[in-house]
């Protein structure tokens, strides 16, 4: 699998280090337990389009938003990760 | 027809021509007292103790594709109980005895094995935590020895133990670890239920749950709608998309495992051998083939596909520990998903959903467990408690805290 880093270019996923999913969003610190479990534990692990999070171990150190489809390995898009949250709107 | 030496003999008298279909071929009935979703050696083994072990026969296993197409046939068929937490010791202890005696519990050959499982150490500090483990086991009644170097060279003088990076110092052996035969254990169980009259319907995939209130009564089926009374999920791999069906999410991701086959060698490699300093394990198959394996590829996936660098990482492993396996092909390797729950150890437990019950999260571990996981789910469905050797093993432990972390690893299921 290639992972096109916005920064590097096409690199070997094995250069990542994988996060997982990118949509649990961490929440307020005082939005009580039930919040944070689901932020921590529960997933929706969608088989096809998924959103996650990988970092550029060993190339620019970066962490980027990938757009891939679960059943397919098939790479829609690479963005950096600040980049994905200015294009939703977020002031992550 | 039992199987036996006198009715093989008898057989092979008369040309091979009395061999019948292991299990029926049933149409499902509109109605079951418990249906089963999944039929791999989970569900099976599940359907198999409710009807052996609680006495309820009005059980429907549901398949979606045909026995033994699923992770069933796509592990590394290794069996032990060297486990260290109070959450799993007692479990995995149960499923070591039942499959010391599954042969005669089945009446089928599922060709148990107990040639050892040896886990190598290559530092002191992890001496020490393979010490704690035997210790763990043996409190429990588990056979547990720390081997030295010398005593490990005994058993297997081909490993690379002057290594410059991880020599082999020692190793913590259980005696009564080995392999089974993943197909026949499917098989096996299977044809013990159907004998029992458990109906096992494959190629029935489940499409919807059918509710009454607020209360699972069946099962949607591309072969029809299916009552029950209880339904248990034992869908491993796919427990994410079966749960949404019911609405329900889960602290689970589904990753893809590879394994690796070499081309068929003389008995070369006695027992199971793993490898302390990276992610590689290797046992030899009846057939002459070695069978290994390692880390999960890492990331999120259903493709029954792994990616070149976990095969890359698996053999630099190999070759780590045992040179000599860079002589031998590989015939062929294989990915198969599985539910990676978060804190790395199984769920056998209700769901907040009445009348739906969850066996899910096996990890990579899940073949050891079978005949303890039919056992316990089979309990937790008979009687509507759980099982005392799996009582820890709720889905709520992620809310309460009390997780069953084996690997002292995090919330993560990439790192399990």
């Amino acid at each position: 699998m290639l992972i096109t880093c916005p920064f590097c270019g096409p690199r070997d996923a094995a250069e990542f280090t994988y996060r997982g999913d990118a949509a649990p969003v961490r929440p307020a610190a005082d939005a009580g337990e039930a919040a944070f479990f689901d932020y921590v534990y529960l997933r929706d692990n969608p088989a096809g389009p998924i959103r996650e999070h990988w970092f550029h171990r060993a190339g620019c150190h970066g962490w980027v938003t990938v757009a891939r489809d679960t059943r397919t390995h098939a790479i829609e898009s690479v963005v950096a990760v600040e980049a994905a949250a200015v294009a939703e709107g977020g002031a992550r | 027809m039992t199987y036996s030496i006198a009715s093989l003999v008898a057989g092979a008298l008369t040309g091979h021509r009395h061999w019948k279909p292991a299990w029926r071929k049933p149409a499902p009935k509109p109605a079951y007292d418990i249906v089963v979703v999944g039929g791999g050696g989970h569900g099976l083994a599940t359907a198999y103790h409710l009807a052996a072990t609680f006495g309820i026969r009005n059980v429907a296993v549901v398949e979606k594709g045909w026995i033994g197409s699923g992770n069933a046939g796509r592990n590394t068929t290794i069996i032990r109980s060297n486990y260290l937490l109070p959450g799993n010791v007692p479990f995995y202890e149960l499923s070591m005895k039942l499959w010391e005696r599954q042969e005669a519990d089945l009446n089928f050959n599922t060709m148990v094995s107990q040639r050892g499982v040896l886990n190598l150490y290559h530092s002191d500090s992890q001496r020490d935590a393979y010490a704690r483990r035997g210790n763990s086991m043996r409190l429990h009644g588990i056979d547990a020895e720390l081997l030295t170097r010398e005593e490990v060279m005994a058993r297997h003088p081909y490993l690379d133990y002057d290594n410059a990076r991880f020599p082999i110092r020692g190793g913590l052996l259980q005696r009564r670890g080995g392999t089974a035969r993943h197909d026949g254990v499917v098989w096996g169980y299977a044809r013990a239920a159907d004998r029992l009259g458990v109906d096992i319907i494959e190629n029935a995939e489940v499409t919807g749950f059918l509710r009454e209130g607020g209360r699972i009564v069946g099962v949607e089926t591309s072969r029809g709608a299916i009552r029950a009374g209880k339904v248990g999920m034992a869908v491993a791999g796919n427990t994410s998309r079966v749960a949404t069906l019911a609405g329900l999410r889960l602290p689970i991701e589904s990753h893809v495992l590879q394994a690796f086959v070499s081309e068929g060698l003389k008995p070369t490699v006695d027992g199971v051998i793993t490898f302390g300093a990276g992610h590689f394990y290797v046992s030899q198959s009846d057939k002459g083939g070695l069978v290994f394996g390692g880390d999960i590829d890492g990331y999120n996936s259903y493709a029954q596909r792994g990616n070149l660098p976990v095969i890359r990482d698996v053999c630099e492993g190999g070759m780590a520990v045992m040179p000599m396996i860079g002589r031998a092909r590989i015939l062929r390797h294989w990915g198969g998903i599985m539910d990676m729950s978060m804190d790395g150890s199984p769920i056998i437990d209700r769901t907040p959903i009445d009348g739906l019950y969850l066996n899910a999260g096996w990890c990579y571990g899940g073949f050891k467990a079978t005949p303890a996981s039919g056992m316990t789910f089979a309990h937790l469905l008979a009687r509507d408690e759980p099982h005392p050797d799996a009582a820890l093993l709720t889905l709520d432990r992620f809310r309460t805290g009390a997780v069953v972390d084996e690997k002292g690893m995090g919330a993560q299921p990439n790192l399990h």
